[in-house]
This record gives structure tokens, sequence and C-alpha cells, in this order.
């Protein structure tokens, strides 16, 4: 279609590269489970005879780790997201659609929608008639992207799961639990006793607990989301933008609840000599935002090491699948064995790393409302009043 | 001459974005190897606490994970971007 437009557009008529055609070069979509392994093998042989480039990995991964503003289910199977943008002003609603097309690889052919492109999933704005290499425009983009999507999913499941829990608690007042109510009270009970408890105290956990309950599923869903295969490869708390949100909201939280105690301890920490809270107090007070930069980045990192070491064992074999199909099948065996172990170690990771983001903010919680602790001199005082 | 030196510095950047990342795996291995380590010190001095020992460690062992994977992540924005 873009072509179309750069025929008319006069004074380019020497523009080489329509914007149709540089997306033929996109590498074969490879996906990351075990069932369209042995087709995208195949696929990889058959494309090798193609004369196009071939398969490359470092694109292939950089696909499934970012967003998307479509669903790839597989193969030729893409669902279109609807795309949001306020741009100057009027908003456009739009489905994704309207940016691609299927080509007979199952690959995406992009072209420019009412002046829009979407240029590597990003929205930007060209104006009409744009050549290939015109300047975007940055536009206000409220998409319903895949990561959006997928948050939206774990919270529909979270809140049909616990709604029904909580009622079958309401009606079972007093009795055994039976059904789902056997399954999440133990993970309840570990965020309240083992979480929530220890840091905060009796007294102040019941105003955190809901917070960090709610935290712990959600990042725990949200992980294992993006371990389903077949669905499409979900990045949800792999993205930074989504753990910053976490992470801000646990700042803002331990700022507007730390008492006299804990800014105390930060700008006037007791019981050092002069010269030292010189040096400590800057570092106290660059703490207080490395905290939570420290807990976005552990989360993103964690879950995006484990996706793309789990791509990357794919990758593998397809690019040994290159050279010769023997290879292929070759490399895929171990490949796969040491991608079926990676997978187990990021069930684990899923939930160890909402296990230690919720302890953390917990820790945190507990810092700013700490208690006033008697100081080294008081307690000699009580000694010797003891003595007597 | 100044296109070579461009290529130049983009192979060095992605091939020092390689070592940078194995060392990143040497820092992790040394660090997890440690914590695991004293844990089962641990455990074999004293085989009832082994339960604590173990729910230590693997926190322990996210928390050194996390620092690891801060230079992993450089790496690869070096190595991709």
């Amino acid at each position: 279609m873009s072509s179309v437009a750069i025929a008319q557009h006069e004074g380019h008529a020497s523009e080489p590269v329509a914007h149709d055609q540089v997306s033929v070069e996109q590498p074969v979509h490879a996906d990351t489970n075990m069932h369209a392994h042995a087709d995208t093998l195949a696929h990889a042989a058959h494309d090798t005879t193609h004369a196009e480039e071939g398969f490359k990995i470092g694109e292939m991964i950089m696909h499934h780790i970012s967003d998307a503003h479509q669903i790839h289910l597989g193969g030729s199977l893409y669902i279109p997201l609807p795309i949001i943008i306020l741009h100057e002003g009027h908003l456009d609603i739009f489905s994704s659609s309207n940016f691609y097309t299927v080509n007979e690889h199952g690959e995406l052919d992009y072209r420019d929608y009412k002046g829009y492109r979407n240029h590597h999933e990003m929205i930007e704005f060209v104006g009409e008639n744009a050549t290939h290499d015109a300047h975007g425009h940055k536009v206000m983009d409220f998409s319903i992207t895949k990561s959006v999507f997928g948050m939206m999913l774990v919270i529909v499941f979270m809140i049909v799961l616990f709604r029904s829990v909580a009622n079958k608690y309401k009606r079972n007042v007093g009795k055994a639990p039976s059904g789902f109510q056997n399954m999440i009270e133990p993970f309840i009970l570990f965020v309240r006793d083992d979480i929530a408890l220890p840091s905060l105290g009796k007294k102040k956990a019941a105003v955190y607990t809901p917070f960090l309950l709610t935290v712990f599923f959600f990042i725990w869903m949200c992980n294992i989301l993006g371990l389903v295969p077949f669905l499409g490869g979900f990045n949800i708390t792999g993205t930074l933008s989504i753990t910053l949100v976490l992470a801000a909201i646990v700042f803002i939280i331990t700022s507007v609840s730390g008492n006299k105690h804990y800014w105390g301890h930060i700008f006037w920490p007791p019981g050092v000599p002069g010269f030292v809270k010189v040096i400590l107090v800057p570092i106290e007070f660059m703490s207080i935002f490395i905290k939570p930069c420290v807990l976005m980045i552990r989360l993103t990192a964690n879950i995006t090491a484990g996706h793309i070491i789990i791509l990357a064992f794919v990758g593998l074999a397809l690019m040994f699948g290159q050279q010769s199909p023997i290879a292929g099948y070759g490399v895929g065996v171990g490949s796969v064995l040491f991608m079926a172990f990676m997978y187990c170690l990021e069930l684990l990771v899923a939930f160890l790393q909402a296990y230690v983001f919720t302890l953390l903010a917990a820790l945190y919680f507990g810092d700013a409302t700490q208690d006033h602790h008697h100081e080294h001199e008081h307690d000699h005082d009580h000694e010797m009043q003891h003595v007597h | 001459m100044e296109f070579l030196n461009l290529l130049m510095a983009a192979e060095m950047g992605q091939g020092l974005a390689g070592i940078g990342a194995g060392i990143a795996a040497i820092g992790a291995g040394i660090g997890v190897g440690k914590i695991g380590g004293s844990a089962l010190e641990g455990m074999a001095r004293q085989p009832e606490a082994a339960g604590d020992m173990r729910s230590n460690m693997i926190v322990a062992a996210a928390l050194v994970e996390g620092v690891a994977l801060f230079a992993v992540i450089v790496c690869l924005l070096v190595a991709l971007g």
C-alpha cells in the first residue's frame, strides 16, 4: 500500500526501498515451545532454499522479549489488539490489524495507516504518504498491547479466584476449608506469617498485608503467564515499565508511612561518630531511591534472563538446522532437554522473585514504621538498677 | 578509514559485552557457590535447623543473582543496542 503512495509522491521517484520490502527480510518467526519446534525446524530448512536471509537468533529473541500490538499465537495466527492513540488532541481507536498483513511465511508486512506508522511495535506519526525513513513524531500511545492484555488476564483471574475463595470463607465459617480454599490458604498464610508478621509485627501487619498479598500474587501470576507455552509469549514482569510502577508504589508507601524514627535514622543516624555521619547520610539518602530501583531491576532482569535462556536454547537448534537438517535435529535433542530443565528452573524463579519482591517490600515497610529502640546507654542504666 | 573504525568499534562493543557477561557469570557462580557451601556446612553441623537454612539460602541466592543479572542486562544492552 505504501508503495502505491510512494509512486504518487512526486520528487521521490528514485526512492529505492518501500516500507513493505524491508519487512520481507525479517527473520523466521520461531516459537518457544516444543510442539512448534519440529515444524519451525522444517520451516527453517525450507527457508534456506529460498535464498532469503536466514534465521537471526538475536532478532527472534528480541521479538519474543518485547511488547507487541498483536498476539502471535504461532504460524500465521495473529490476534490484533486495539490501538488507542491520543495525537494533537484527538483520539484514534482502531485495530492493529490495519498496520500489517500476514504473508505466506507467517511474517508481518507492515504498512502505514491514517498517517501512523508501526515502527518496531512503537507507534509514531509520520503523516500521509510518508517515505520509508520519514521522521516520526511521538504520539501518546494508550494501546492495549500484549503486556497490558496479559495484565488484564491476570487481574480477571485473580479477582475471580480470590472473590470465590472469600465467599467460600464467608459461607463456611468455622468449617474445614474445601475446594480452592485448600490451595490458596497455605499461600496466604505464608505471606502473612512468614513475610508480613516478622517484618511488621502484629499491630501494623494488618495495614500492609493486603498490599503484600496483592503484589505477591500479581507478580507470581504474571511470571507464570509469561512461561505458559503456546499462548503468544507474554513478558509482563520482564518489562522495565511495569516493574517500575510496582517499585514506585513500594517507594511511595514506604515514604508516606515513614515515621520520625525512620527519617531520623536516615538523616541523623544514631550511635555513629560525626565524621562517619558525613559519609553515611548521603549514602542513606541515596539508598531511599536506590532500593526501589534495585527491586525493579532485580525482577525485570531475572524474568527476562530466564526467557532469553529458554529462547536461546530453541534458537540454537534452529541455527544449527540452517546448516543441515541432521545438525538441527541432533542439536535439537540436546537443546530441548536443556530447555526443559531451564523451564523448571524458571518456574521456581517465578515464585522466588515474587517472594523476594514481597519480602523486601515488607522489610522496607517495617523499617519505615519502626518503633523506638532503646539506645545502648539506656540498657546499661537499666542493668545498674536491676543490680540494686 | 573512518568506516573501518566504525566497524571495529561496533565489533569491539559486542565482543566486550560477551566478555562482560562471562565475568558476570563468574561473579554469580562464586557468590551463589559460597552461599550454598556455607548452607550445606551449617546443615551438616545441625540437621534439625536444615529447613531454616534452606529458606535463607534461597533468599540470599536470589539477591546475589539479582546483582549478577544487572551485569547481564548491561551487557545485553551493549550487545544489542
